[in-house]
Formats: C-alpha cells, structure tokens, sequence
C-alpha cells in the first residue's frame, strides 16, 4: 500500500484515513506492506526502514512529498542535500520511479495507492509485478481548486493514468465517483465507493487545552467552530461572511478559525473588513488535546466546502457531541443523517442554521445525542470490510 | 351477526413554510409557501384531492348507491375541510353527498388536529367545539363518536368524552393493553357510565393501509375476496377497520389496484350473510361491552411504540410542543382572531411529527413521510415562526409600566 504518514505528523484527513483503513483492514486479517514518503537524515534513496504497527510493516522511502504538498510549499519545504527533485514534479517523478524497486523488494498480492502522489508509484509497482492496482480517490485536483478552472494539467493527467491503469478505483463518495466518471471519464463500472469510518484509534486524544475558550462559555458566550486547511476548497471565507450575518442577531457569539493554509492572511482581512475581527479567534493549526478540546467546547461546528469528497472532521466532531453543520457539496453529507446540511454558498442559510442552534437548546440537544450516536456506527471497520471484499475479488480473478 | 366498521381519517396540516430567523418580525404569514417544495399547502390539497380524495369518494358514493346495506364513517379534521373548501371544493362537495346518503357517519374531533387534551383541556375543549360546530355547517350532523389526534387515548380522555355525552370513543386496538382479549369487541372505558370503546383491528387496517403492494408480504397481490374471507373468518362482534383515507390513491397508488379492491370488497362481503356494515354508533347500539379496559397511559396508533413518542419523545419535540402552549394565557389576553388562528394552527400534531428523529437512528431516514429535509430542518422553521408569533403577542400586550406607575 502506497500511503501517507499517520497522524499526528500528518494531520489531514489523508493521514488518518491511511492509519484508519490499515488498522481495520489488519484486524481483519489482511496484511498490509505500508510504503509512506519520508524525508529521513539518510542518503539512501533504497534503504528499508521497517516500523512495527500491530499487522502492519511499514516501510519509509526517503521522498519529501505530503499530501498537500503544492509547487511552492514543496521548493520551501525541501532539504537541500541533494537526493530530492528540483521541483515538485521531479520528486513525484523520483518517487514513481521507486515503486517498480519496491515491488521487487516486496512480496504482495495486489497493489494499493492512495491519491494522485503515490498513482505514479502504483502504476510502475504493477508494471513490474503484473499485480492488480487499486486506486483510492480521497481528493481530485478539482476539488484541490475549490471549483477554479486552474486545475494543473500534470497533476491531472498523473490521476487520470492512475485510475486507468487502475483495476478497481475506490472514491470516498458518490460526490467523487460522479466527478471521476464526468471529468476524467472513467467507466462508472470499475468505481466502488467506499465511505471513510471514524473510530477511537484516530480520534484526537483528550487533554488540557485552550483555557481561554472554557472561560469565554463560562460568561454566557456560544462558540462556533471552523477547522480545517484554510484553503478555498474548505471554504473559509463563506464561514466569515455567515459570522458576520450571525453577529448582526446576536452578538453573544465567538467564531474559531482553527487551520492554516494559503488563504489565513486573506481571510483575517475579510474578518477586519466585514468588522467582526474582535469576534473571530485565528487558533492557527490545532493537534491533539488542542483540536480535542476545541471540538468539544464548541456550539456547533461548521464545514462549509465548496468541494470536500469526504469530510472526516464533522464525524470527529460528532463522535464527541457537538453538533454540525455541513455543506451539501461534501461526501460526509450522503452519509450522515443527524447534521443540519446547507450549501457552502448560501450564507443567509448556514447564518439562519447557526443562530438556531445557539438560540434553541432542544436542537443542539437533539443533534448532539444523536450525532454521537451515528458517528458509533460509521467505523473504519465498515469500511475495511468493503475493501477486503474488492481486495480479494481481485485475488480471485488473477 | 358480525359488524364490519369502516372509519376513514381525512386531514392535512398547514405546513410551516421555510421561515428563517430573519423573518422573525418581518413576516406574520407561516403557511403561505407558493413554491414547488411540499410544503406549498395548496398544491398538496389540490394533489392529494385529485389522487385520492375525488376518485376515492366518488367511488364510495356510487358504492352507497349501489349496495344500500354499505356503511362508512369519516373523521375529518377542521384544517383539513377549511383547505378543501378553498383549493379542492369538488371533493368537500362529494364528502357532503356522502354523508347526505345517510350511510356516513361522522366523527368529532380536535378542529385543528392537536395533541391539545394532554397540554390544555380548556383549549382542546374550544377545539372540539369549534370543530362540531363546522361539521355542523357542513354537513348537518352532530357527531356521537369521538377519536382523538393520532388516535391518542388515555382513561380520563374517556371520562372526559363521557360526560361530554359521546356514545363512544375508539382507540387502538393493542395487544398488550388487551392481553388475551381481542379487539372485536365492544368494550367500556374504566370509570365511565355510558360510553363505550371501539378499537381497531390494527392487524386487518394494516393490511389494506399498508401492505396492500408490497410485494415482499406472502399475501400479496390482496384481493377482495380474500380479504373478504379473513374478515368472515375474524372471531368477535366487530371489525374494526381505521385508516388514513390517504391510503386510497395517495399511499397506496391507483396503479396497486387499491381502487378496483376497494369497489370489490362491498359485494364480496355480501357472500358473507354473517356479516354487516355498521357505523361505530351502529355497532355501540348493536352490543353488551364485553369488559372494561383501563388505559391509564397514552396509546395512540402509531408505529411499533404506539405511544406519543413520534411527537414528543426528543429535545426539540418537547420544547416545540412545551413553548407552544405556554402561549395560552398570552394569546387570550391579546384578543387578535389571527393571532390566535395561527397559534392553534402550530399546534397540530404533524408539526412535531416532522421533528422526530427516533427512526432515522436506524439509518432509514426515509421510513416515514416529512416534508422537510430532515427533522432540524422542520423544527428551525417551527421554532422561528413560533418566535415570530410571540413577537407578534408581546406587541399586543398592554404596555408595561402604564398601569404599574
């Protein structure tokens, strides 16, 4: 399985679905070879590291790419020793180039790559085994450009090979099944869809954080939470201009912009501008008991996407209380019942939402104690069982 | 002789169009949605007249006409005939010939189809007033038997309808409150003189009101003639079968051949000569109860809990139905005829239905109809247009500090 580091190095939704699905996958008995890019203190390009997680080898290939990495944040983040590409594409290139090496080291029955970084990898890995591809969708580059038309046209075509050469591709939703089948025209045939889980393996862990936040609800303040990349696909900006609708009924309200991303410095000058800076904190980007804590002392907690596949922070939200409020065009929202849905573009009715949760008691109760409910039941295990089940039809047929 | 007892429920809501918080002040009219959604009352009337109500009673009067011994009875709900008048006059026309056969019995009931009885008794007594005095106007009847919102039923309901002079009541017929004995029967209400309780087959109604095309049911297709022949076969005094008139033609499709069932069934009851059509009057007239039933919690006919938990069982259903009724005193005081319409017009049940969450738990959020979204959705209206009227009351009051300086 060509994957992503786990949390908490990485936080985003990636990283916890990578960790989520091969934890569950394991339990069931299937044996994971975990490749993840790593930039390690070493020069060897082909060392193996192998970590020890439960069923799970893990094995690190020396490669400076994450999940979200763009052409900017890659030329920043390189170590300049020589082994990484000049440019991010060079270094997708380095890494595609290691998966036909790792597939002659390994010994594994079918192929699996996580997202359009690791497709190269997959391809080159059954190239030289003959092994049957999986290619798991959590994101396309349209939903990376938040519906702009300046999608980059490598990584596109790098996705668009990948779930060619794919056997089966996996999408996280329906949302995504249909954009894969629309825009890169892949028959809907060879498409499963596979929803993400949530269980307590990657939930937040409990702690001390954020006192500030408690003392703001002990005066009678509600607290209503965004937190995510701040980056036009998760919509930061919509969730501004709600909070300014929302201040203008009731000034009784704190906004939390918990993330960071490209667009931090645009959206605390929309804050300014709309003037509500004094009513929304910037908590900049939270792990562990911060990100626990935060979830918990919200009100309610709001995903306006303009674009999400998935959405795997609203069921974390959920698995401990809080109440949600997420945009229709997110693949959580196909399925999960106990959340109010609203589109990302329609700011009167995500302000309308978020001054009924915090005026009437009885729905916050309500969503509270059902979404708790429903997000016991949306496991990882769930999902694992769909893929174990592509996996072996795969085995069967080769 | 063996009674067979048709009652068929007739009732729409007034919706509470989409209202959000910035309405509030601005927009006194909660029930006027003019769009495409469900929750435009009018084109529901208009719909629900044209597949159900209009074929389904034009059927039955022809049916009277043709089988003199027929009998059917209807409850009909104030709101529901106040929408007809006005968007569907063709099918209150063909109720009123209905009922002008002498064959038709109707019922009373709340006017606005509230849960009133366990919140306010003054008020659910102004409802059925209300309510007795259009079935009056309309139709030129007094009602003698009375059913409850839901089929809500609980021991001092029937102590109450009791000394109001009704000659009966009817309830579900549930197994556990009825143990051993069957539904087929005329019972007597605990701690009641006269009146006398009638309950509903639930296991036959459903089999017409709900399973009639499912084609996962061993029994289906349902004919009329063996349907027929379970109800010869039914032990006891009395059939008992209530139902939404909605599942002529609404729930249950003209293309499930409910209709050509419907017009079967008449002469394939007559091959029965066991058997007779009565109203529920006739069928109180007709029978010694057989024992009395003690019902001291809330039994109502709806799904597997038969009990008020569809309207009242989570957070937001219980402060909807709590804060409506705190109303009360207020909107007597403000003496504003629409004030006080449009408060009872939130206070019927289908407003708390639409917020019930205990089905979609199950993932199976469409089990049960809702014109809204989800249940946040039609409780974040509700609770707004509530908010509204209690704007609307406090500008009515007198002003404070006046009388008190």
């Amino acid at each position: 399985m060509f994957g992503w580091e786990f949390p908490p190095f990485h936080s985003g939704g990636l990283g916890v679905a990578c960790l989520g699905l091969t934890r569950a996958l394991s339990k069931l008995g299937t044996e994971v070879i975990f490749v993840m890019p790593k930039k390690l203190d070493i020069t060897s390009p082909h060392t193996k590291i192998v970590f020890a997680d439960g069923g799970i080898n893990m094995r690190a290939v020396n490669v400076a790419l994450s999940p979200y990495v763009t052409s900017t944040s890659y030329l920043r983040g390189r170590p300049k020793n020589g082994i990484y590409g000049a440019d991010l594409m060079s270094e997708v290139m380095r890494y595609t180039s290691m998966g036909s090496v790792i597939a002659r080291e390994e010994n594994f029955d079918v192929i699996y790559a996580h997202d359009w970084l690791s497709f190269g990898a997959g391809i080159e890995a059954k190239h030289a085994s003959g092994k049957p591809l999986i290619a798991h969708v959590h994101a396309t580059e349209f939903d990376r450009c938040g519906g702009a038309n300046s999608i980059n046209e490598d990584v596109y075509a790098i996705e668009r090979a990948g779930m060619e050469e794919a056997d089966v591709v996996i999408t996280v939703s329906e949302l995504t099944k249909n954009i894969i089948v629309t825009k890169y025209g892949i028959p809907e045939g060879k498409i499963c869809v596979v929803y993400n889980g949530i269980d307590e393996s990657t939930m937040p862990s409990a702690g001390k954080g954020l006192p500030r936040l408690r003392k703001l609800k002990a005066a009678g303040f509600k607290l209503v939470l965004f937190l995510g990349r701040v980056t036009l696909q998760k919509g930061p900006d919509y969730f501004i201009r709600a909070a300014k609708k929302v201040l203008e009924y009731d000034p009784k309200i704190f906004f939390i912009l918990s993330g960071s991303g490209d667009m931090e410095q645009g959206v605390m000058e929309l804050a300014a501008r709309l003037g509500i800076a004094d009513r929304v904190f910037f908590t900049g980007h939270l792990e562990g008991a911060d990100k626990h804590e935060v979830y918990s002392v919200a009100d309610l907690f709001v995903m306006p996407s303009v674009s999400e596949p998935f959405g795997i922070a609203p069921l974390e939200a959920m698995k401990l209380g809080t109440p949600v409020l997420i945009s229709k065009q997110s693949g959580v929202s196909e399925v999960v019942n106990h959340a109010l849905k609203v589109d990302f573009w329609d700011v009167d009715e995500m302000a309308n939402k978020i001054l009924s949760v915090t005026g009437y008691p009885g729905l916050a109760e309500t969503l509270s104690k059902n979404a708790k409910n429903e997000a016991h039941r949306l496991t990882w295990n769930v999902a694992a069982q769909k893929v174990d089940g592509i996996v072996n039809t795969l085995m069967r047929a080769v | 002789m063996k009674s067979l007892c048709f009652y068929f429920q007739v009732h729409q809501p007034y919706r509470v169009k989409k209202y959000r918080v910035f309405d509030i002040g601005n927009d006194p009219e909660y029930f006027n949605d003019r769009g495409e959604s469900n929750l435009n009352n009018r084109t529901i009337a208009e719909k629900v007249a044209r597949k159900s109500y209009i074929p389904a009673t034009r059927l039955i009067l022809e049916l009277l006409k043709r089988h003199p011994e027929m009998r059917v009875s209807y409850s009909f709900s104030g709101i529901a005939l106040e929408q007809l008048e006005r968007y569907a006059p063709e099918a209150l026309d063909l109720f009123k010939r209905v009922v002008e056969t002498g064959q038709a019995e109707v019922l009373a009931e709340t006017y606005y189809h509230s849960l009133a009885f366990f919140y306010s008794v003054p008020e659910f007594e102004r409802q059925v007033t209300k309510h007795r005095e259009l079935i009056r106007k309309l139709f030129g009847v007094w009602p003698r038997v009375f059913r409850n919102t839901e089929l809500s039923y609980r021991n001092d309901l029937a102590a109450w309808a009791d000394s109001a002079g009704y000659a009966g009541i009817i309830s579900e017929g549930w197994d556990p409150i009825l143990g051993w004995r069957s539904p087929n029967y005329v019972y007597r209400p605990v701690g009641t003189r006269t009146i006398r309780l009638l309950m509903k087959n639930y296991k036959l109604s459903d089999d017409v009101a709900f399973r009639f095309s499912s084609r996962e049911w061993a029994e289906w297709p349902l004919t009329a003639g063996k349907y027929g022949q379970w109800l010869a076969e039914a032990d006891g005094d009395t059939v008992n079968l209530f139902m939404d008139y909605e599942t002529f033609g609404e729930h249950q499709w003209e293309d499930t051949g409910i209709f050509d069932f419907l017009e079967q069934l008449p002469q394939e009851i007559a091959k029965n000569p066991g058997i007779i059509f009565r109203t529920p009057s006739e069928v109180i007239a007709s029978y010694e109860p057989k024992d009395e039933v003690d019902i001291p919690s809330v039994l109502t006919w709806a799904d597997t809990d038969r009990d008020l938990t569809a309207w009242t069982g989570n957070a937001m259903q219980k402060a909807a139905i709590e804060n409506i009724y705190a109303l009360e005193d207020g909107v007597h005081l403000a003496n504003d005829a629409k004030l006080m319409e449009d408060w009872r017009k939130l206070q019927t049940s289908d407003h708390f239905y639409y917020m019930c969450t205990k089905w979609s738990n199950d993932g199976d959020v469409h089990a049960y109809f809702s014109p809204y979204e989800s249940p946040y959705e039609a409780y974040i209206a509700y609770m707004n247009a509530l908010s509204d009227l209690r704007l609307r009351l406090d500008k009515r009051q007198p002003q404070k500090g006046v009388l008190q300086t």
